[in-house]
């Protein structure tokens, strides 16, 4: 068939390159597994949600923005380093590890690393199939998780991380006691029990996240020092 | 009264004029209801119809609905401080000082924005855990999991840049502290914290390209992610909500 004029370089001729749309095995078909039920009008149904939404958001924040005021210290003075100086509260477990490793490793290397594998969950099918962590060669894996948890633990103990150590040793106990009652109860054991490796990996992240944020906001005094933030203290 | 006001806003809304803003009448049936949602800008990229399970709270808790909530609020206050906000030492300072002691509702304003920030930066983090737990990221949903990673990187990098302008001793230490980790990033550590303070330390040129970065480089990002982020939710099928079984049990 001639090249039409107006058509780009690129051919684009259907009829010449035919490409394959779908190719029909004899072990798929049409039918859509699992329905996801009825459907409702967006307007007004999503719409008035969202706006009640906004409205009981705005007005909390108005009652707090009238009770609460936006901290402000004196100016700036590059001379008089506060002791301690903290990050925002989102950035002190970062400034929590620089504590524990050096600043390539806690300021670059991790957070880098927790940012690559945040992107890369959906890409491994191991997340996708979410099976339990029990579901296939349970002795063969708690002996992995073992040898995992305790060669963690003894690296964390040896930097002395223990603002790590500690929510590391619960989400691990938490975890291998879900390995003795995988079998056959019912209720939130059980539910613990059928967890993918993906659910424990991340309830680790978020486990030790909150711990180092709360203990960087709360109990860091000068010298980034353990504090108690009920105790007064002087100067 | 509530019935002559409810026959007013009804007559109202078929009026020409009316019809001719909004490109309908009453959205009172099926058809009327879908162009009211995709014959609006501000609406279309929305789905016309929703499943009834992603509607409930548990389904979402409306997290990413309030990200964009308090982005909207803080995007409209922020626009009302740049107008008593100078970018320059020391005037930043006493800006701040003007709005607790000269313009009216300062401290009101600098309140509401400063809290809409702790609070997006917290609800971004929740939306994405609770997306997360209920495997939101799954196919065909990967992509926008990668857009909103972008999204939270944006949001924590927005609040960072807006907690130098106050130019307090608060402001000053912490990007102090955060950008000197910038240096232990090797070859080019050091470099890229210059470019990012526009010298080697926290002072006249920070706080210009900390404001910029502020006020128009990232507020743009963030909306063209929002943006993407929103009309793939649409596009991939709407939320992730768990397929009935034959048996018609969850
Ligand atoms: C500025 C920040 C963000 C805004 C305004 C936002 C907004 C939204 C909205 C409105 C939805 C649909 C309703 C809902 O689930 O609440 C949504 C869904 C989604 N968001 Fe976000 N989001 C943000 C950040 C993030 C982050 C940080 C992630 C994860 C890394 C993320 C991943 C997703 C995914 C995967 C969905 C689809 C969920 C599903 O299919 O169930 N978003 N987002």
């Amino acid at each position: 068939m001639e090249k039409n004029k107006i058509e780009t370089g690129i051919s684009s001729d259907a009829k010449k390159e035919p490409r394959r749309v779908v190719f029909v095995t004899k072990k798929t078909s049409a039918k859509v597994v699992g329905d996801p039920g009825p459907q409702l009008m967006t307007y007004p149904h999503l719409l008035i949600r969202e706006a009640i939404a906004f409205q009981v958001l705005v007005i909390a924040m108005v009652l707090t923005a009238l009770l609460w005021d936006a901290p402000l210290e004196q100016l700036a003075n590059p001379l008089l380093t506060p002791n301690p100086a903290k990050a925002p509260w989102y950035f002190l477990g970062l400034q929590e590890l620089l504590h524990f490793f050096p600043p390539f490793v806690a300021g670059i290397l991790i957070p880098t690393l927790v940012v690559i594998a945040l992107v890369v969950i959906p890409y491994f099918n191991v997340n996708i199939e979410g099976e339990a962590i029990w579901a296939r060669r349970p002795s063969q894996n708690l002996r992995t998780i073992l040898v995992t948890v305790i060669i963690l633990l003894a690296f964390l103990a040896v930097f002395h991380a223990w603002t790590i150590f500690a929510p590391t040793a619960l989400v691990a106990a938490l975890l291998l006691f879900s390995y003795t009652v995988r079998q056959g109860r019912e209720g939130w054991l059980n539910a613990l029990a059928t967890k993918p490796l993906s659910w424990w990996v991340m309830t680790w992240f978020i486990a030790v996240a909150i711990c180092l944020t709360v203990v960087g906001t709360f109990f860091r005094g000068p010298g980034w020092s353990w504090y108690w933030p009920w105790r007064t203290h002087a100067g | 009264m509530a019935t002559t006001l409810h026959s007013v806003l009804h007559s109202l809304r078929e009026t020409k004029v009316w019809k001719s803003i909004f490109r309908r009448g009453l959205a009172n049936t099926n058809r009327t209801r879908s162009l009211a949602v995709f014959g609006n800008l501000f609406l279309h990229w929305l789905p016309v119809k929703v499943r009834e399970k992603s509607l409930r709270v548990r389904a979402s808790y409306y997290l990413g609905s309030l990200s964009f909530i308090l982005f909207i609020v803080l995007f409209v206050t922020g626009i009302l401080l740049m107008f008593y906000y100078h970018p320059a030492t020391p005037h930043a300072y006493r800006d701040m000082k003007d709005l607790q002691f000269v313009v009216s509702n300062g401290v009101f304003l600098r309140n509401l924005h400063r809290l809409a920030a702790h609070l997006m930066v917290f609800a971004v983090f929740w939306h994405m855990f609770h997306v997360f737990y209920r495997g939101g990221y799954k196919p065909p949903h990967q992509f926008n999991w990668v857009v909103g990673v972008m999204l939270l990187l944006v949001t924590l990098f927005l609040s960072y840049t807006g907690y130098l302008l106050p130019w307090d001793q608060l402001a000053f230490w912490a990007v102090t502290v955060g950008t000197n980790i910038i240096s232990a990033m090797p070859l080019i550590g050091d470099k890229i914290r210059f470019l990012l303070l526009g010298g080697n330390i926290v002072g006249e040129n920070a706080l210009l390209r900390f404001y910029v970065l502020h006020v128009v480089i990232l507020p743009l990002v963030a909306f063209l992610l929002i943006g993407i982020h929103f009309w793939r939710v649409q596009k991939d099928g709407g939320l992730t909500v768990k397929p009935r079984n034959d048996d018609g049990k969850e």
